[in-house]
C-alpha cells in the first residue's frame, strides 16, 4: 500500500511557530487584518495559537508579497501558505465525530461518493414511492408538481434528520475548537463580539488585504476575489432564504409549492441561483490562476469539490425551475435533491467547514481585543 | 562620433529614489530606462527593508497626528549629526515631506492608519502599509504602467564620460556586455555595505565581524566610478547605519527581526564579560543607532546583551530565542564568556544600584552609584533566574559616503563645478544631509524628495 507524505498537524504547527516568530519580531505587515495585531498580542504561540490564527487568516495574500523574507530568502517566510496547510489540517483535527475527520485527506472522494449516495438516496426513496411512469411524466403545475414524484412530507423528513446531523456536527466542532482557549462565556456575550464578527464575516473585511484587496488573479490587489466570495455567500443565504419563505408559506399560509415566476420565493431562488453560478464558476477561474505559493496545494480536491457541489445545486435547481412543467422534471428534480443532499451530508467535512472555524477565530479575535495589548516599549 | 540614445533618461537602482526618479521623469513625458542589479524577488534595494518616512506636518495628515513641524525636525537631524549635515539640502529633504504624501498615494503607496502600530511614531513618521516591499512593489507597478522600460539582474560596470557629461553605461547581464546611452544619467544605486573588500579597507580586519543587515546587491560600483570620475566626496567610509544585532543573524540581508531590544533593560558586556557603555542613557529608540558601533570597537567586534526575568515581556521579541540559564555562571559558559568575570560583573552592578521606582516609559530614577561606567536609568539587579544572554554584533544597514549634490541634484565635481547630465539620488548622495548618526526614516524622505528632484532635472536636461 502506498502512504503518502504527510506532515503531521504537529509538524506544521511546528513550522507555523517558526514563521510566527520571525513575523512578531518584524510586525511590517500590522495593519493588514486581523492576524497582526493577535499575533503581537503573544510572546510564544501554544498550538492552540497556531490553530486559531491560522482560521484567522483569510488568505488574501498581501503579506506575502510584502514580505521581506519571502523565498527566495534564507528565512523561507511563507505566512500565508503555511496557515492554509495548518488550516486545512483543523478541519480535519476538530471534525466530528473525529473519526470521519478522515474524510479530509482526499476530499475530491469524499464529495464524489457524498453525491453517489444523495443521488441514490433520493432515486431509491422516488422509486419506492412512485411508479417509472409518473417520474417519467410531465406534471402540470396546479397538481403540485415536485410533490408528484416525491411528497413534501419524506422531503422535510430527509432533509431535517441530515441537518440536525450537521448542526449537531458543527457544534462538536466548535465546541472542540472553542475549547482550550480559554475564553470565559461571559466574555463572549459582553461588548458584542459576536456582532463585530458578524460584520467582519459579512462584509468580508479581511478579503480586502488592509484596503487594496486580494492577491488572486493577477500581480497587483484587486477586490474580484472578495466578489467572487460575496456572489457565492449571498446566493446560497437566498436559496437559504427561499427555501425558509417558502416554508412560512406550505405550513402558516397553506400555500404549497410550485410558486408562479414572479413570487417570493421563486425570486429569491432565481436571484441566488445566478449569484451560486457565477460566483462558484469565478472563483473556480480564480484559483486556477492564483499564485500557487498562497496556498495550501493539498487542498484543491477540497476547494474544488465544493465549488463544483454548488455550482451544480444551482444550476440543477435553474433548470428544475425552467423545465418543471416539462418530462424532465423527475430527473432534475432527483439530481437537484441528491446534490443538495450531497452538500449537506458534506458540510461538516468539507470546505463548507471554513465558515464555522473563521467565524469562531473572528469571535475570539474581538474578545481579545478589548484586552490591553502587551506592553513591549517602543521602536 | 555619436551615438543612438537607448532612452532620454537612464535610471541606474530599482530602489525608493530611483523609482520616485523614474516616474517623475517618465510623468514628464520623456522615455526612462530603468537598470537593477538585482532579481525581481530581491529588487527595492534597502527600501525593502524600511518601513517609513520622516514627514514634517504642520498638523493633523491622514497618516500622521499632531504636528511635526520643519524647525522641530531639522533640530532633531543637527542634533544626530553633531552638525555634520548641509541645512540647504537638508531643509529641502524635510520641507518636501510635506507634498510627499499625496504623491505617494497617488503612486499606489498605501499608509498605516496612525495610532494602530505598534511602533508609537506616528507623530514623526508615516507607515507605509506592509512596509517598504510593498512600496517598491507599488511604484514598480506604476513604471510599468506608465511604460517604463526595466531590467532586472542587470549590474552596472562602467560609465561613460564625454567631457562633463555621463553619455551612458556599461552593463553586464547574464555573462555578456553592452552598452546603454541616455540623455541624462541618475545613478540612484545606494551605498557600499555589501562590499565586503571596501568596508575591510575602510575599517580594516575588524570589518570581517560585521554583519550587513541591508541588501546584498548594495556594492558600490556606480559610487566608485563616479569618485574615481572626479565627483566630490561627502561623509567618509566609516559612517553609516550601524545597529547592534544579533550575532546569530544572517551575513546579509536580515533585515529589522535581527534586532535585539533588551539593552535598556539589562546590561551589555564585552568578550572579556566587563560593561562599557551607559545602557540607561536614552530610550531605545534613541540609541539604537550608536550600540553598532560601540561594538564594533570592543574586542572581537561581539556584545552579550544580559537581562533576568523581570524584562521579559517588556521589550519587542527578538527573532532568535536568547540563551537561558538559571545561574549567571551556566549563562556564562552558554555564551562563551568567562564564568567568573561575568558573575563578577554582575555582582558589582546589582552592588551599585540605588533604590528606585521602576518605570521603563520614562526617564526613572533607577541608576547606578559610584559604577563606571553608570548605568543612568532603568537600573535594576540582575538577580532573578532565569538569565538570559542575546550575542551582539554591529549590523550595517548602509553606508554614508556618498557624492556631493546641489540643490537641483546635480551632480558636483571637484572642481566644484556640476557634471552636465548626472543627477544622483538616494543613499548615494545622502551623505550630503546625514553625515553621521541616524534618525528613523530621515533615509526615505532624503530618498523620496532627491528622487522627485533628479527625475525633474533628469527629464528637463533630456528635452533640451
Amino acid at each position: 500500500m502506498r502512504v503518502a507524505e504527510r506532515p503531521s498537524l504537529e509538524e506544521l504547527v511546528a513550522e507555523a511557530q517558526r514563521v510566527l516568530a520571525i513575523c512578531n519580531a518584524c510586525r511590517y505587515c500590522e495593519g493588514y487584518c486581523a492576524v497582526f495585531p493577535a499575533l503581537q498580542r503573544r510572546l510564544e504561540f501554544t498550538d492552540r495559537d497556531v490553530h486559531y490564527l491560522a482560521n484567522l487568516c483569510h488568505n488574501c495574500g498581501a503579506c506575502l508579497h510584502a514580505c521581506q523574507y519571502a523565498p527566495p530568502h534564507e528565512f523561507q517566510l511563507n505566512f500565508p501558505g503555511t496557515l492554509a496547510r495548518v488550516r486545512a489540517r483543523t478541519y480535519e483535527h476538530y471534525a466530528w465525530p473525529a473519526p470521519l475527520g478522515r474524510l479530509y485527506r482526499q476530499n475530491g472522494v469524499t464529495v464524489a461518493l457524498a453525491l453517489v449516495v444523495g443521488l441514490a438516496l433520493i432515486l431509491g426513496v422516488m422509486g419506492w414511492q412512485n411508479s417509472p411512469g409518473a417520474f417519467f411524466a410531465a406534471h402540470p403545475l396546479e397538481k403540485g408538481s415536485f410533490y408528484a414524484v416525491m411528497s413534501h412530507g419524506t422531503m422535510v423528513a430527509l432533509f431535517g434528520t441530515v441537518s440536525v446531523f450537521v448542526l449537531l456536527a458543527f457544534l462538536m466542532s466548535f465546541l472542540g475548537f472553542w475549547r482550550g482557549l480559554g475564553e470565559r462565556p461571559a466574555d463572549v456575550i459582553q461588548g458584542g463580539p459576536v456582532a463585530h464578527a458578524a460584520h467582519d464575516a459579512f462584509t468580508l473585511k479581511y478579503l480586502d488585504g488592509g484596503g487594496e484587496g486580494c492577491y488572486s488573479e493577477g500581480a497587483a490587489p484587486s477586490n474580484m476575489r472578495r466578489l467572487l466570495h460575496h456572489l457565492t455567500f449571498y446566493g446560497f443565504l437566498l436559496c437559504f432564504a427561499a427555501t425558509s419563505v417558502a416554508t412560512v408559506y406550505h405550513y402558516a399560509l397553506a400555500r404549497p409549492a410550485p410558486y408562479p415566476f414572479l413570487s417570493v420565493p421563486v425570486l429569491l431562488g432565481t436571484l441566488g441561483g445566478i449569484g451560486l453560478i457565477i460566483g462558484p464558476v469565478g472563483l473556480m477561474w480564480l484559483r486556477r490562476n492564483r499564485n500557487p505559493d498562497l496556498g495550501d496545494a493539498s487542498q484543491r480536491s477540497m476547494d474544488v469539490g465544493f465549488l463544483a457541489l454548488l455550482l451544480l445545486t444551482s444550476a440543477s435547481g435553474l433548470a428544475l425551475l425552467g423545465l418543471r412543467e416539462s418530462a424532465a422534471m423527475g430527473g432534475l428534480l432527483a439530481l437537484h435533491l441528491g446534490t443538495v443532499m450531497a452538500l449537506f451530508l458534506t458540510m461538516p467535512y468539507g470546505k463548507f467547514a471554513h465558515a464555522l472555524y473563521r467565524m469562531a477565530a473572528l469571535v475570539r479575535y474581538h474578545v481579545e481585543r478589548r484586552r490591553p495589548a502587551l506592553s513591549t516599549g517602543a521602536e | 562620433m555619436t551615438h543612438r540614445n537607448d532612452c532620454d533618461v537612464l535610471i541606474l537602482g530599482g530602489g525608493n529614489a530611483a523609482l520616485c526618479a523614474a516616474l517623475t521623469a517618465r510623468r514628464a513625458g520623456v522615455s526612462v530606462m530603468l537598470i537593477e542589479s538585482a532579481p525581481i524577488a530581491y529588487r527595492g534595494g534597502n527600501s525593502r527593508h524600511t518601513r517609513n518616512m520622516r514627514t514634517m506636518h504642520e498638523g493633523p495628515l491622514p497618516p500622521l497626528t499632531d504636528a511635526y513641524p520643519e524647525e522641530e525636525y531639522w533640530q532633531d537631524l543637527l542634533k544626530v549629526t553633531g552638525g555634520l549635515t548641509q541645512e540647504p539640502l537638508a531643509r529641502m529633504a524635510i520641507r518636501g515631506t510635506v507634498s510627499h504624501v499625496p504623491w505617494m498615494i497617488e503612486n499606489g503607496v498605501r499608509f498605516q492608519a496612525p495610532l494602530t502600530g505598534t511602533l508609537h511614531l506616528s507623530r514623526t513618521n508615516a507607515f507605509f502599509l506592509g512596509g517598504g516591499k510593498a512600496l517598491v512593489n507599488a511604484y514598480f507597478r506604476a513604471a510599468e504602467s506608465l511604460g517604463v522600460d526595466i531590467h532586472y539582474e542587470t549590474e552596472v560596470v562602467d560609465l561613460l564620460w564625454e567631457g562633463n557629461a555621463c553619455v551612458g553605461v556599461v552593463v553586464a547581464k547574464g555573462g555578456s556586455q553592452r552598452e546603454i546611452r541616455a540623455k541624462s544619467v541618475v545613478p540612484a544605486t545606494g551605498g557600499f555595505e555589501s562590499n565586503l573588500e571596501w568596508l575591510r579597507e575602510a575599517w580594516g580586519p575588524v570589518a570581517d565581524n560585521f554583519l550587513i543587515r541591508g541588501t546584498p546587491y548594495n556594492r558600490g560600483v556606480v559610487l566608485k566610478r563616479l569618485l574615481e570620475a572626479g565627483a566630490e566626496q561627502v561623509s567618509d567610509p566609516t559612517q553609516g547605519h550601524y545597529v547592534a544585532i544579533d550575532a546569530r543573524a544572517p551575513k546579509f540581508d536580515g533585515g529589522i527581526v535581527t534586532r535585539v531590544d533588551a539593552v535598556t533593560l539589562g546590561i551589555v558586556v564585552n568578550a572579556r564579560g566587563e560593561r562599557f557603555y551607559d545602557e540607561g542613557e536614552d530610550f531605545w529608540p534613541k540609541r539604537y543607532a550608536i550600540w553598532g558601533r560601540l561594538i564594533a570597537n570592543q574586542t572581537g567586534q561581539v556584545g552579550y546583551s544580559i537581562i533576568d526575568s523581570k524584562a521579559i515581556g517588556r521589550f519587542m521579541p527578538p527573532v532568535y530565542p536568547p540563551e537561558k540559564a538559571h545561574t549567571l555562571a551556566e549563562l556564562a559558559v552558554k555564551l562563551g564568556l568567562d564564568a567568573a568575570a561575568l558573575e563578577r560583573t554582575v555582582a558589582g552592578f546589582n552592588a551599585a544600584v540605588r533604590p528606585g521606582t521602576f518605570d521603563h516609559t520614562v526617564f526613572d530614577d533607577c541608576r547606578t552609584e559610584g559604577l563606571d561606567p553608570p548605568k543612568t536609568h532603568w537600573a535594576r539587579a540582575i538577580d532573578t533566574p532565569p538569565f538570559y544572554g542575546y550575542p551582539l554584533r554591529p549590523g550595517l544597514t548602509f553606508t554614508y559616503l556618498g557624492v556631493k549634490v546641489d540643490e537641483r541634484a546635480r551632480l558636483i565635481m571637484k572642481d566644484g563645478k556640476p557634471a552636465a547630465n548626472v543627477f544622483p539620488a538616494g543613499e548615494i548622495m545622502a551623505g550630503n544631509i546625514l553625515g553621521k548618526g541616524y534618525l528613523a526614516g530621515i533615509g526615505m524622505a532624503i530618498g523620496t524628495t532627491f528622487g522627485r528632484i533628479a527625475g525633474e532635472e533628469a527629464a528637463r536636461h533630456a528635452r533640451c
